[in-house]
């Protein structure tokens, strides 16, 4: 089955639907493919069912999360083809290159639909913690107790434990004390001294102010609630037969052994590049954001024609910068089929372009005062790295002491980066462990490289393609 | 080790897990109805065969795939659970000799 649309929009979370309501507000018609069951991403997951079947949780969820009800409600007024449960497993060319054709899988059916445009807005994911005895049952990524919590209502019992550094951790524990759910301590892994060398960024910070002010309250709910809090905690380490029993870190020049039923982990957000690489586009590494983004003019646009990115897929800036990016980079796409002219666009996402300058005033103070890890290219020998084929740091390192020279190359010796996953989660360790034992730059290391399909298709799903 | 929080405002549904009931609420994934009726690990590692839970919730890491209705390899954290759905870990990939 083949269909069209102006505009294909990958990803449904602040970006994509912000995208896909200004694009059809002018009058482009627009597909929304997205993986989950409803529209929000990450950020809002879930948020129509919470409102309409448990609005009690939007209190401890946030003002930050319900701010998703109006952009779905947004979204759903302007009745664009919304396809929930969709995955894209290839982006390809089509009508001589003219076109793009976005192949889709759903509920086990395969489709494609071309169009003019594509807008990749698959947002982030977490950076991976390859501690020892993550790969333990009990050990998660913070943003999967949050994941749960959001979708279902379903909380960690037992002793939860949060470990890691970055905003997510922090509004995890104060959503979870303000739904009465017990935290059994927070394992702040920030390195000590950040906050001072961050302060010379305070004064861009303050015209994002509410960030700011939030982020104190955040910190002070968390220090008010004696919870057990270790400070710059390092070394840490999974212990348990089976499961985790035990999560053991070095704070404060002290050794730390403390009980736990669930390990929650957290070291920063990445792009999801797994699209943005498919296609081809030209990526740059960002230092501080320790994470390669794609290189994108001002208005979204990609080195690779007819295709734009638009929210975190582009680099770290929040939901809220997402929702201002969309419009912005939906207003393009107006202009491009000719909807509107240059001038209107230019009008039109004055407002927002002016919102997200302000906005993303906050990020060099974020990430100052959270930088992303240093130590993951050293971790121990024995960390599994690639979670699906079992691949460990020391196996890696063999390899590159045997003249491995990139992740590339890596992956054709040991698999990593060949399971089910296709190396979404293992690649930035991958890249670290290989700078790390070289002595090279992460810059110079470069990540894997990606190609169709990009998720597990079956052969009955391609047989049915050839049949269209 | 998952508890629910604001109890079934939602309409209670019963899946079966490795042939067991397993109580949830319509709307739940199928992973976060696992997690919350007490099942600690979803399937076995590909090589080690070492006991494997999800890790990301959201559709990245794979690491929650389970057979479903006898269609092995879906994702746990994105399949909506419906009523009577039955659900077994996945073992381990097949190798050369194992029993089919």
């Amino acid at each position: 089955m083949t269909s069209e649309a102006d505009v294909v929009v990958i990803g449904a979370g602040p970006a994509g639907l912000s995208v896909a309501a200004t694009a059809a507000g002018e009058g482009a018609r627009v597909a929304v493919v997205d993986d989950q069951p409803g529209p929000g991403g990450q950020v809002y997951r879930s948020i129509e069912t919470v409102d309409r079947k448990r609005p009690a949780d939007l209190d401890f969820l946030g003002r930050d999360y319900s701010a998703g009800i109006g952009v779905v409600q947004d979204f759903r007024a302007t009745g664009c083809d919304y396809l929930p449960r969709t995955s894209v497993w290839h982006v390809g060319e089509a009508g001589a290159g003219r076109r793009r054709a976005v192949y889709c899988s759903r509920d086990g059916g395969t489709f494609r639909i071309l169009a003019r445009h594509v807008v990749i807005a698959t947002g982030a994911l977490e950076r991976p913690v390859p501690v020892p005895g993550w790969t333990l049952p009990g050990v998660m990524s913070a943003g999967a107790v949050q994941g749960a919590l959001k979708s279902s209502g379903v909380y960690p019992a037992g002793r939860l434990v949060i470990a890691g550094s970055g905003p997510l951790p922090l509004l995890l524990a104060a959503q979870l004390l303000a739904a009465r759910v017990p935290v059994a301590a927070f394992v702040d892994t920030t390195p000590p001294g950040v906050l001072t060398r961050a302060l010379v960024h305070l004064p861009r910070a303050a015209a994002a102010g509410d960030y700011l002010l939030r982020g104190l309250v955040l910190a002070r709910t968390i220090r008010k609630s004696g919870i057990p809090f270790y400070r710059g905690a390092a070394g840490l380490r999974v212990a348990g037969s089976g499961r985790v029993s035990t999560l053991e870190f070095r704070a404060g020049g002290q050794d730390h052994v403390i009980p736990a039923d669930v390990v929650a982990l957290h070291e920063g957000l990445v792009p999801n590049s797994q699209l943005t690489r498919l296609v081809g586009m030209r990526h740059f590494w960002d230092r501080r954001q320790r994470c390669w983004r794609p290189e994108l003019g001002p208005w979204g646009e990609s080195s690779e024609q007819g295709i734009h990115v638009a929210g975190d897929g582009g680099g770290i800036f929040g939901a809220r910068a997402a929702r201002y990016d969309g419009r912005s980079v939906g207003l393009d796409l107006a202009m491009r089929l000719g909807l509107i002219v240059e001038s209107e666009r230019d009008l039109a996402a004055n407002d927002a372009r002016m919102r997200r300058m302000l906005d993303v005033g906050i990020r060099p103070l974020l990430e100052s005062c959270f930088p992303p890890p240093d130590w993951i290219g050293s971790v121990a020998d024995e960390v599994t790295v690639c979670r699906c084929e079992e691949v460990s740091a020391g196996a890696i390192r063999t390899a590159v002491a045997d003249g491995c020279t990139g992740p590339n190359q890596v992956k054709a010796f040991l698999r990593c980066g060949m399971g089910p996953c296709q190396g979404r989660l293992c690649a930035p360790t991958v890249a670290e462990v290989i700078a790390a034992a070289g002595g090279r730059s992460l810059a110079e290391v470069g990540t894997y490289r990606i190609r169709p399909p990009i998720r597990p298709v079956t052969l009955a799903e391609l047989a049915e393609l050839g049949q269209a | 080790m998952f508890h629910r929080l604001t109890g079934p405002a939602q309409t209670p549904i019963t899946v079966r897990f490795e042939d067991e009931p397993v109580q949830a609420c319509d709307g739940d994934t199928v992973a976060a109805a696992l997690w919350a009726g007490g099942v600690e690990w979803t399937g076995a590692r590909r090589v080690t065969g070492a006991p494997r839970a999800p890790w990301c919730m959201m559709g990245v890491c794979f690491e929650c795939l389970v057979e479903i209705d006898g269609v092995t390899g879906q994702q746990a954290c994105m399949v909506q659970a419906r009523d009577g759905m039955h659900i077994r870990r996945q073992r381990r990939f097949r190798e050369p000799g194992d029993d089919l």
